[in-house]
């Protein structure tokens, strides 16, 4: 062994990174969501004439890679005239992506609330988009923890892909840092460890968060 | 070893169980001779499960000792692998193996525990399935046979390993009623050739046809045991005889 | 439109873009196949090893699935240097993707050794098969059957990630078509299109023939309790 070289001064700047990296999560996850719902209905209630535009979408952006994915928003999007920060393409792209797997998700918690819902709220006079409002997302959403938590996890981790980009990141700070110092090996263990820290608490807390929303009788068909 | 049980194929000596606050099996011993069919009879939940899976320590006893023509089945030296390949078990949920077909079911323990060649040991699954009547579903998966037909392929699947007895937990339990008769039919034809069992049943029909001895156990002991003639005409105990005849009524039980 | 233009430029490419990719595929097999060992022993010693090795089982899922793939694949290609010893990038990439990839198939596979039935274990023990037998000629066949479509998930997700190869200066097809965009910054689009659509006919492919995969060794009554949704 060659010695452990690694000084605290290096810890405020991925304290820094790691800022960035929880920003860019909770931005993708966020646009994500929105960006998923929205598929999930479409494809749910849709038409053929959305539900088919919407599962191309699906299809496309769960079966490329998303290092692609973020450089054709990043290096493509200007050949076609649109310059966008590195941030903000990171963002986008992390954001493109996650939609089309949280769609799905959302698509399978729509789909495994029970029937008999739709009905009872169409019989009391409701819209269909007053029962899928009041009704069914409500629950949906219920059903969906486990498989969305999952997701925000994976996100967590996959944002480190921006480094790629010279974004400083946790992962891109570390890579800053380590080119600097020569201390490769000594500064990815830290940044290891605070990514096993950050996936621990995000883990725990989410598994909190399920619990305080939780319904008696209501789960996915399966779960325990 | 007790003296008088030289010639004895299986001695059950002091059987304790606990589960949890439960005790369930409270000192039970019997002795089996060679030939012999013992059934054992009793109300539900009071341990005669449990008593057979201790024989061949599925279920390890708490304390007691089980000898196997000689050898101490209990013992912590005894490679316990060795003694289950000579103990047949018929299971109340048949427990057939999923993933293979029939004739794979009764040929894998005479190949990966017997260690007999391919050849010889399908020939062997060959020959029992067509002993309980199966020799056309060798090819079928346990999944495309009723209850009963896996049922006797799980006998078959027993039989295979030669061994020196067979025990039989309950393995009409589950059947449709009009499955049952063929299940038993092996059975009987079983003890005719002079095979060693044990089978723990709700069957009165079959208990009073076919057992050398029956064994009335309830609440974690044995109440009564005797020939059949004598426990159904003239039992010793107030409990077994309320037990048998309100059995009776319920089953009807004269023939299969 | 222009966009053809810059696709048909791109065709001169292909051909090498494609050898390209074969690195892709080579690193794709060798990493599901380090995975597939590890990770069937770890999914064995999670459900059947005594409270020692069971919990070094779980520790073990816990670090890979917890780490980012990018941050294997950096310890695993520079860190070894920090102790002397030099790495090439496919060895590093093969092993980082592997061990992490080995940690999500443990998932799979314990899932599928714990959804068979308490009962065909049991049964083998009762005919007198020793554990590690019962767990050769009973448990793992049905497993792995059952396990298929999780592990086609896995494919997936794997086939993807490959191009994350890219960090640590393996000449996958990323690195590749980053070249080809260096040479002619408005080819950018085009090619990382192709590549996008040469990795939709890499996971298309592999799920077929996972599928057939199944089919052809599928068993009637052997399956899943309840519904999947098999989630990595």
């Amino acid at each position: 062994m060659t010695g452990f070289y690694f000084e605290w001064s290096f810890l405020p700047k991925l304290a820094q990174g790691l800022l960035l990296t929880v920003e860019i999560t909770a931005a993708c996850i966020a646009f994500g969501f929105v960006l998923g719902v929205l598929l999930a209905l479409g494809r749910v209630y849709g038409g053929r004439l959305i539900s088919i535009p919407c599962g191309i979408y699906i299809h496309f952006f769960r079966g490329t890679p998303l290092l692609t994915q973020l450089f054709i928003v990043y290096f493509g999007l200007p050949n076609w005239g649109i310059q966008l920060s590195a941030f903000l393409s990171g963002v986008l792209a992390l954001g493109l992506n996650t939609a089309a797997y949280q769609a799905e998700y959302f698509r399978g918690a729509i789909q495994a609330v029970k029937r008999g819902q739709m009905m009872a709220a169409r019989a009391l006079g409701m819209s269909r988009v007053q029962a899928i409002f009041h009704v069914i997302l409500p629950q949906a959403f219920r059903i969906v923890i486990p498989s969305w938590s999952n997701e925000l996890i994976l996100m967590l981790k996959y944002s480190s892909i921006v480094y790629s980009i010279a974004l400083l990141d946790l992962m891109g700070m570390g890579k800053r840092i380590a080119a600097r110092n020569f201390n490769y090996f000594e500064v990815f263990v830290v940044v290891a460890l605070f990514y096993l820290v950050l996936v621990l608490a995000l883990s725990q807390s989410l598994r909190w968060l399920e619990r305080r929303v939780r319904v008696p009788g209501l789960g996915a068909p399966g779960l325990r | 070893m007790r003296e008088g049980t030289m010639d004895a194929l299986l001695v059950v000596e002091d059987i304790h169980k606990r589960y949890g606050k439960e005790e369930v099996l409270k000192g039970v011993s019997f002795q089996l001779r060679k030939g012999e069919t013992k059934v054992i009879i009793g109300p539900s939940g009071t341990g005669k499960s449990t008593l057979l899976r201790c024989i061949n320590r599925l279920t390890e006893p708490d304390r007691g000792r089980v000898w196997l023509e000689g050898v101490e089945v209990t013992s912590r030296k005894v490679d316990i692998n060795r003694i289950r390949a000579q103990i047949g078990f018929v299971f109340q949920d048949f427990n057939l193996f999923t993933h293979l077909t029939a004739l794979g079911n009764v040929r894998l323990g005479p190949m990966r525990v017997l260690g007999m060649r391919k050849e010889e040991a399908t020939k062997l699954a060959q020959e029992e399935l067509a002993r309980v009547g199966l020799a056309d579903k060798a090819d079928a998966f346990p999944a495309q046979l009723s209850g009963g037909q896996q049922q006797r392929v799980s006998i078959a699947r027993a039989l295979a390993m030669n061994p020196k007895l067979i025990l039989f937990d309950e393995p009409t339990s589950a059947l449709d009623p009009e499955l049952i008769g063929e299940v038993l039919e092996v059975m009987i034809q079983l003890a005719k050739d002079g095979m060693t069992m044990i089978v723990v049943t709700h069957e009165m029909g079959f208990a009073r046809s076919v057992a050398d001895e029956i064994i009335f156990m309830e609440k974690g002991v044995i109440v009564e045991q005797g020939p059949p003639a004598q426990l159904f005409s003239a039992p010793k105990h107030p409990r077994t005889a309320e037990f048998l005849s309100k059995i009776t009524e319920l089953y009807g039980g004269t023939e299969e | 439109m222009e966009f053809f233009l810059k696709l048909g430029q791109v065709g001169h490419h292909l051909p090498m873009l494609m050898r390209a990719s074969l690195v892709n595929l080579e690193l794709l097999g060798a990493l599901l196949v380090i995975g597939f060992l590890i990770g069937t022993l770890v999914a064995l010693l999670q459900v059947y090893g005594g409270r020692v090795l069971s919990t070094v089982a779980f520790v073990y899922e816990w670090i890979f699935r917890s780490i980012p793939a990018l941050v294997l694949l950096f310890l695993f290609y520079y860190g070894p240097s920090h102790f002397g010893i030099d790495v090439q990038a496919f060895l590093a990439a093969s092993l980082a993707l592997g061990f992490r990839s080995s940690a999500y198939q443990s998932q799979i596979f314990r899932g599928a050794i714990q959804a068979i039935p308490s009962g065909q274990m049991v049964a083998a023990r009762a005919l007198g098969m020793s554990r590690l037998s019962a767990i050769r000629h009973v448990i793992l066949p049905q497993a792995f059957r059952l396990a298929i479509p999780g592990w086609s998930n896995e494919y997936s997700s794997v086939v993807k990630d490959t191009t994350l190869a890219y960090a640590v200066t393996l000449n996958e097809i990323m690195r590749y078509a980053k070249t080809i965009m260096d040479r002619q910054y408005d080819l950018a689009m085009a090619t990382f299109i192709v590549v996008a659509l040469v990795f939709l006919v890499f996971t298309y492919s592999g799920n077929a023939l996972l599928g057939l995969v199944e089919r052809r060794f599928r068993i009637p009554g052997l399956q899943m309790p309840g519904a999947t949704g098999a989630i990595l």
